[in-house]
């Protein structure tokens, strides 16, 4: 019975999980297509020729989960070792999303670049025997403005 | 009340620095949160619950960094740094700090 349950748990996850990470990589590429004229670089100094600009904080963030299917992975992985490509997609995702959310935000206030960018990441949901549940990704960096 | 990560601002002056200010929140979930939390942990997915909740307590967090701020009279936080880390099963702390300065 308990047999059952994992191994429908673990269909679900595959199912649901990789149909839902094939949707976010599509709208992820499609939004980066569209943000591509705005830069966003991980200087602090700015040029002389944005001297005049306003600038602004801008900040985006996500909270992504795994699926039953991806843990289950991940332990296997963690007998032998080596890359956890499960776990690497979903950084992965999480990076470009919460980017293209500081994107998104820093265009509605007409900014043009933005500059020093940081990321910040901490796995906020822990499972059973400390195993990473999800991930939360916040970007943030200096949206500048013309006047 | 002027916010940013940069050292400078472009086209200002720093007339007095004023020295660290900082701001903290500590939140935790709800259950009907958690329980979709653990739904998602099975189908995988963005936690929309979470994201906002950690939103908001970051939010709250730069609020209280900006009223420290106003407080030594300071018009702008320079160099700001967010982090965050989870300290009890389901609860996380959100941490914003800055360079409270005077701008000419």
């Amino acid at each position: 019975m308990e047999l059952i349950i994992f191994l429908s748990l673990l269909a679900l996850g595959y199912g649901f999980g990789r149909h839902a990470e094939k949707n976010h990589y599509r709208t992820i590429i499609a939004r980066e297509k569209v943000l591509n004229n705005l830069p966003v670089i991980a200087t602090k100094i700015i040029p002389t020729s944005h001297s005049q600009h306003g600038s602004n904080l801008v900040m985006g963030s996500v909270v992504i989960s795994v699926d039953y299917f991806k843990r289950f992975a991940a332990v296997l992985r963690s007998l032998v070792g080596g890359r956890m490509t499960t776990y690497e997609t979903l950084l992965d995702r999480a990076r470009r999303e919460a980017v293209l959310r500081m994107k998104e935000g820093a265009r509605l206030q007409g900014a043009v670049i933005i500059f020093n960018i940081k990321y910040e990441t901490s796995s906020i949901y822990k499972g059973r025997r400390n195993a990473i549940g999800s991930v939360e990704v916040l970007a943030y960096g200096t949206a500048l403005i013309p006047k | 009340m002027m916010i940013t990560n940069l050292e400078i601002v472009p086209g200002k002056k720093i007339s007095k620095h004023l020295g660290l200010v900082q701001g903290s929140s500590v939140r935790t979930k709800h259950v009907g949160r958690d329980l979709m939390a653990s739904l998602k942990n099975i189908f995988g997915g963005e936690l929309k619950g979470y994201t906002e909740l950690l939103q908001e307590s970051r939010e709250e967090a730069t609020k209280r960094m900006v009223a420290q701020a106003e407080a030594v009279g300071a018009n702008a936080v320079l160099n700001v740094r967010f982090s965050t880390s989870s300290i009890a099963a389901g609860a996380a702390e959100l941490f914003s700090y800055g360079t409270a300065v005077i701008l000419d």
